[in-house]
């Protein structure tokens, strides 16, 4: 039904869609942010956040405050804002939504397995975890040995259990393997996402099919950087590339033979989309590269809220809110530290 | 002549309290440092002034006061903490009014922190105990729960294998049973052939989950005996009771256990060991019950300690509570105010009425002198560009129709304030939809209910439904009385009419007509007195004898009403001295109005009470149609024709009188004003040459004649159409009144004499049950629903678009009464 969502998305989406927009009005713009970065102590930072949508959330926690703290109480409030919109979803939107914290029980995955490998305690690993890719048997992670039994014991229970299909090998876990497992991983979901949105049609692909798009090129080329000196193989490597994408399929090949950053360079000007985010670096720079790519991410993730009746807009408002954690931890950080003349460094800003 | 007498009158009418908002005056505080808490304090309490922010570019944490906000908010938080905490051990923070002196912020401060970290101390032991106390439970669960599935399996197992446990526990020490909490689990000793176990008692929602991993992490081999726990225990977190379940894994080897142990971790289970040997479960058991018994003591003492630590401070949590606001209140407002150059005094600006500055000085004045400062409070007049605020002084009568006009949009500064009609208006206009004196009785005796109770349910919290029911409990009264009113009229007691007033005026012409077929009436004496003749009452003519009657009414009803309108916004424009909307507005407006409609009223009205029989459509559409043509029958009185074309032509007038003369008008003032301008600037040549383009532009900021053409074209268009439209709207002042009657007639026919008619008791009571509570649901609460909607519609929409504005602020003092009203 290409084109005609307008006639039949607000009989299940329109209450959410309306209530999605709602939050996203609630995002901070460069007004809090200018307040923020003239905090002098994280109450002041306490202070401003009570003026918003976060302050019930903060509201109750005693004076001397830490940043974890904040962002652990902001965090609650983009998850209890997830689990409304989930509990009021109806197919294909609770899906939809469902596949949106996927990411994060990747990652949850790789870190208490990289813990229990380190000898951490289970219970510090798990306060760590993002309350988002939570699972129920997530504690038993610790239990396995390596990546079968991981798949034979927990996975199996999950929605990541498809995705674990390239990765089932008898190996003991090292760090290198679990790095590969959460490439894998990731890559068989990013392509599950695409297909999935794919299936919807309309409007929903269109865009989801930007922004994922955008996702997979920017891990194809953070997997790139972060392996060059490693003892992976070129082959090995480009295994991990996601198969859909700008880059596919011929700057892949290409990215898989780079030796330094600026072979990296060379292969991601070709493309016209990265080629400002890779302008804008001086040679041999990588640190502002995630924030390049962040803020490019933003805003991509904006415009998806320039169209009506589709459901790139949760994913988008995920993530956006997300980003917003993410600068008021680093704006945090900075206070805390008394380094605020870095704060700038990090933030970007959504509007 | 006439018109100045009328001026002269006018103009010596008294001030109507309510008609006008009050006069407001823009004033100015200069208040020296030392006086300012005080004062501000002290104008919280009278609650008169609103402050404006002057810091309004500033974000909270660069104000002045934000440290004493911030130890606010800590304050709160903490009272948050202890109300919290109260609710939980379950004792209600009764506001016992204790008189005692007031304490000053600091102390209060240096109090709650030590109640604070009293109460923590206190929790953080208790839940030490209580997590022991929790340990011991379990255990004791485990211990009842688990010896039942080893005497079982033991009876199942091979005798030898028995024997083999029974040996190994016999080298097992048991000695250390003291240190039970400590030792996190026991199994039976490294036993490569036999069975071991581990038992331990887990949250019954993880019961399925953590069998199925067990499950697999052993690959099946495995024996999982479950069983669920007598009592409930509390989680220590949540302080929620929990359903738990204890169970008994069997298992052989080494990697098993080492599996199952972690897999019990991570699923929260705790584990408690179990010897198999009877005797021992017997003097373990003994040893956990009496521990049991002691901890439970210590925790009952702790307890009652901690719920009297909490009861002190219940008493004066809601005072607390209510100083802390009122002190942030007053820090909030003293961000507001700016500090002066000197850094000696804060300077506020604010509005208050006019008739309160006296009231002020005084506060400020006693201010200063309880503050034993030197110099006085400034206080003064000064002028505003921004229009002032709107405040109406309503007393708890009209405060609910001062609401319904405010939930349109607040009136514009002194504009003529529809709720002074409001008050008869809706009410009546409701029952004319709403006539019924048996449902007028039934809602007068709930508007009563709730007014007798005033004083009782002011003071507590109520449901938001009930809050709006009790809200507008006056409107209810008045409603209820006006539908008492209007059901005598239309003489309906829960749709049955009476002989109140007299006997009927008909009879029948002869014996033979029935009650139930009433034709061939005949009047045989004066008219019923007052409101509608009972014998229309099952007539073959009552409908068409009602409905006439109603929708006459209404048109009456909704002329009168929009006239009233179009008057108002004479005097509007009266009282604002704009003589242009008189002229080119009010007076075309009246004009066309009453031409086409007003005269359709004068028709109704000649037609009862000549009793002509003439057609008022034919007459109405034909005066459009064709004005010339004869009327023939359907004149109703001498000059007829000649006046309808008189009255057409004039309509015809007033819309171009209305539309063209003043933007036209408003242009030319413009363009004078401007050209007085111009030469003004041309004076001086150097500022001529970069004041051109500028100027040029102001006037066109200014002035945009196409757009105040199409405003008025828009307002002119909106009203004419609107007059049309506006009448047939009061047409539902008719459809309403007669789906209410004829509702009320459906029940009170098709239920409750159809039951009646039967002779058995119970079919009598059921239907006198489904005509109560078809009454009381549909009746009395849906229709009662409707028909309000139905009147603030035509208030909002046909009354209020003659003349209200309502494009003005509500004026919100700085007050502590409104402060604490709004505590969560």
């Amino acid at each position: 039904m290409y084109g005609f969502e307008a006639l039949t998305f607000n009989i299940h989406g329109g209450y959410l869609e309306a209530i999605v927009r709602g939050h996203r009005s609630g995002l901070f713009t460069a007004a809090d942010y200018n307040n923020l970065c003239q905090c002098e102590t994280l109450d002041d930072i306490k202070m401003h956040l009570s003026a918003t949508e976060y302050g019930p959330y903060l509201q109750n926690e005693p004076s001397p405050l830490h940043t974890t703290t904040i962002v652990e109480k902001c965090t609650l409030k983009l998850v209890d804002e997830y689990k409304h919109m989930l509990c009021q979803a109806t197919e294909p939107l609770s899906t939809f939504l469902e596949y949106c914290r996927y990411g994060h029980m990747i990652d949850n995955v790789v870190l208490i397995v990289t813990g229990t490998l380190h000898e951490r305690d289970v219970q510090e690993l798990l306060e760590k975890c993002h309350p988002l890719g939570m699972f129920d048997s997530i504690a038993s992670l610790a239990v396995a040995q390596n990546m079968r039994e991981l798949y034979r014991l927990v996975l199996v229970d999950t929605p990541l259990a498809p995705y674990f299909s390239e990765c089932i090998t008898s190996e003991d876990l090292d760090d290198m393997n679990i790095e590969i497992m959460r490439n894998t991983l990731y890559k068989a979901y990013l392509e599950d996402f695409n297909r999935f949105c794919q299936k919807l049609g309309g409007a929903t692909a269109e865009i989801m099919s930007d922004l994922l798009a955008f996702e997979a090129d920017r891990r194809a080329v953070n997997i790139t950087i972060n392996s060059i000196g490693t003892e992976l193989t070129r082959d090995d490597r480009k295994k991990l590339y996601s198969n859909f994408g700008l880059l596919y399929p011929y700057g892949h090949e290409e990215l898989a033979v780079c030796e330094d950053l600026d072979q990296v360079r060379g292969v991601m000007e070709k493309y016209p989309p990265y080629q400002s985010i890779f302008s804008r670096l001086s040679y041999g720079e990588s640190q502002l590269l995630d924030k390049a790519f962040y803020e490019e991410e933003v805003k991509r993730l904006c415009l998806a809220f320039e169209q009506q009746f589709h459901y790139a807009v949760f994913f988008a408002y995920i993530r956006l809110r997300e980003q917003e954690i993410r600068n008021l931890m680093w704006i945090s950080e900075c206070v805390a530290q008394n380094q605020k003349s870095r704060v700038h460094d990090s933030v970007v800003f959504i509007f | 002549m006439v018109l100045e007498k009328m001026e002269m009158f006018l103009d010596n009418l008294q001030p109507m309290d309510l008609m006008r908002s009050e006069k407001m005056s823009f004033v100015q505080l200069i208040i020296p440092a030392e006086s300012a808490h005080r004062a501000i304090s002290y104008l919280g309490e009278l609650g008169l002034l609103q402050f404006r922010d002057l810091n309004a570019d500033k974000s909270p944490f660069q104000r002045t006061f934000v440290n004493q906000v911030k130890r606010c908010g800590e304050m709160s938080r903490k009272l948050r903490f202890f109300k919290d905490q109260i609710n939980k051990a379950g004792l209600l923070s009764s506001a016992h009014p204790v008189i005692e002196p007031d304490v000053e912020l600091e102390e209060l401060e240096i109090q709650l922190g030590e109640h604070e970290n009293e109460l923590i101390e206190m929790n953080s032991n208790s839940e030490k105990l209580q997590q022991s106390y929790n340990e011991l439970l379990e255990f004791k669960m485990v211990l009842q729960k688990a010896v039942g599935f080893l005497v079982s399996s033991n009876s199942h197992a091979v005798a030898e294998e028995t024997e083999l446990n029974e040996n190994v526990y016999s080298n097992d020490d048991y000695g250390e049973t003291t240190s039970l909490l400590e030792q996190e689990l026991r199994s039976v000793p490294s036993n490569q052939s036999g069975l071991r176990f581990i038992s331990g008692i887990i949250p019954r929602s993880k019961v399925v989950r953590f069998e199925r991993m067990l499950f697999r992490a052993t690959r099946g081999n495995m024996l999982f005996n479950q069983a669920p726990a007598d009592e409930e225990i509390m989680d220590p977190v949540s302080t929620e009771m929990v359903e738990k379940t204890v169970f008994v894994v069997f298992f052989s080897g080494e990697q098993a256990r080492t599996k199952i142990l972690k897999i019990c971790e991570a699923f929260g289970a705790n584990c408690y060991p179990v010897p198999e040997d009877v005797t021992k479960q017997r003097q373990i058991t003994r040893e956990v019950l009496s521990r049991l018994s002691e901890l439970e003591a210590t925790l009952d003492a702790g307890i009652r300690h901690r719920n009297k630590a909490l009861a002190s401070i219940g008493y004066q949590l809601t005072k607390w509570m209510n100083m802390v606001k009122r002190e942030k209140a007053v820090y909030d407002t003293l961000n507001m105010l700016n500090f002066d150059v000197t850094k000696k005094c804060l300077v506020g600006e604010g509005w208050c009425p006019s008739f309160a500055k006296a009231q002020i000085q005084e506060t400020l004045q006693r201010a200063t002198f309880d503050s034993n400062s030197q110099v006085g409070i400034i206080f003064h007049v000064m002028d505003a560009l921004e229009s002032p605020p709107t405040y109406f002084r309503t007393n708890r009568f009209t405060n609910a129709f001062q609401e319904i006009v405010d939930a349109y949009g607040v009136a514009r500064y002194e504009e003529a304030n529809p709720a002074v009609y409001t008050v008869v208006t809706f009410p009546f206009l409701f029952a004319v939809m709403f006539g019924d004196w048996g449902h007028g009785i039934c809602l007068l005796m709930g508007a009563l209910i709730l007014i007798a109770r005033e004083s009782k349910l002011s003071s507590q919290k109520l449901g938001s439904f009930m809050e709006m029911l009790f809200g507008g409990r006056y409107v209810l009264l008045l409603m209820a009385l006006f539908s008492i009113y209007c059901g005598l009229i239309y003489n309906e007691f829960f749709s049955v009419p009476f002989h109140i007033f007299g006997g009927s005026a008909y009879k029948c012409r002869d014996t033979t007509c029935s009650d139930a077929h009433i034709a061939g009436l005949m009047k045989y004496r004066d008219p019923y007195p007052f409101g509608v003749d009972p014998s229309w009452r099952g007539s073959r003519s009552e409908l068409p004898f009602l409905n006439s009657l109603k929708m006459k009414m209404s048109i009456l009803l909704g002329v009168a009403q929009m006239n009233l309108g179009i008057i108002l916004s004479y005097f509007n424009a009266r009282f604002f001295g704009n003589s242009l909307d008189i002229r080119y507005q009010f007076v075309p407006q009246i004009i066309f109005l009453n031409c086409l409609f007003g005269y359709l009223s004068l028709l109704i009205i000649i037609k009862w009470c000549s009793g002509s029989q003439a057609d008022l459509y034919h007459v109405m559409i034909y005066m459009f149609l064709s004005p010339t043509d004869d009327l023939g029958e359907n004149q109703l009185f001498w000059g007829q024709r000649p006046l309808q074309i008189l009255l057409l032509l004039l309509a015809l007038i007033a819309v171009p009188w209305m539309l063209l003369p003043k933007p036209f008008i408003l242009k030319k003032l413009h363009t004078e004003r401007f050209q007085g301008r111009t030469y003004g600037i041309l004076g001086t040549s150097e500022m001529d040459l970069d004041m051109e383009p500028g100027s040029a532009r102001s006037h066109h900021d200014d002035f945009n004649f196409s757009e105040v053409f199409v405003h008025q074209m828009i307002h002119s268009i909106e009203f004419v159409l609107g007059a049309v439209s506006n009448t047939a709207s009061y047409l539902r002042l008719w459809a309403l009144s007669l789906a209410h009657s004829e509702l009320s007639t459906v029940f009170y026919e098709k239920v409750l004499l159809l039951a009646w008619g039967y002779d058995n008791i119970i079919i009598r009571l059921v239907g006198l049950a489904v005509f109560a509570f078809a009454t009381a649901f549909i009746l009395l609460m849906m229709e009662t629903l409707s028909a309000f909607l139905h009147a603030l519609r035509l208030h909002w929409v046909e009354f209020q678009n003659k003349f209200y504005h309502g494009d003005g602020y509500k004026f919100k003092p700085f007050s502590f009464a409104s402060i604490t009203e709004d505590d969560d």
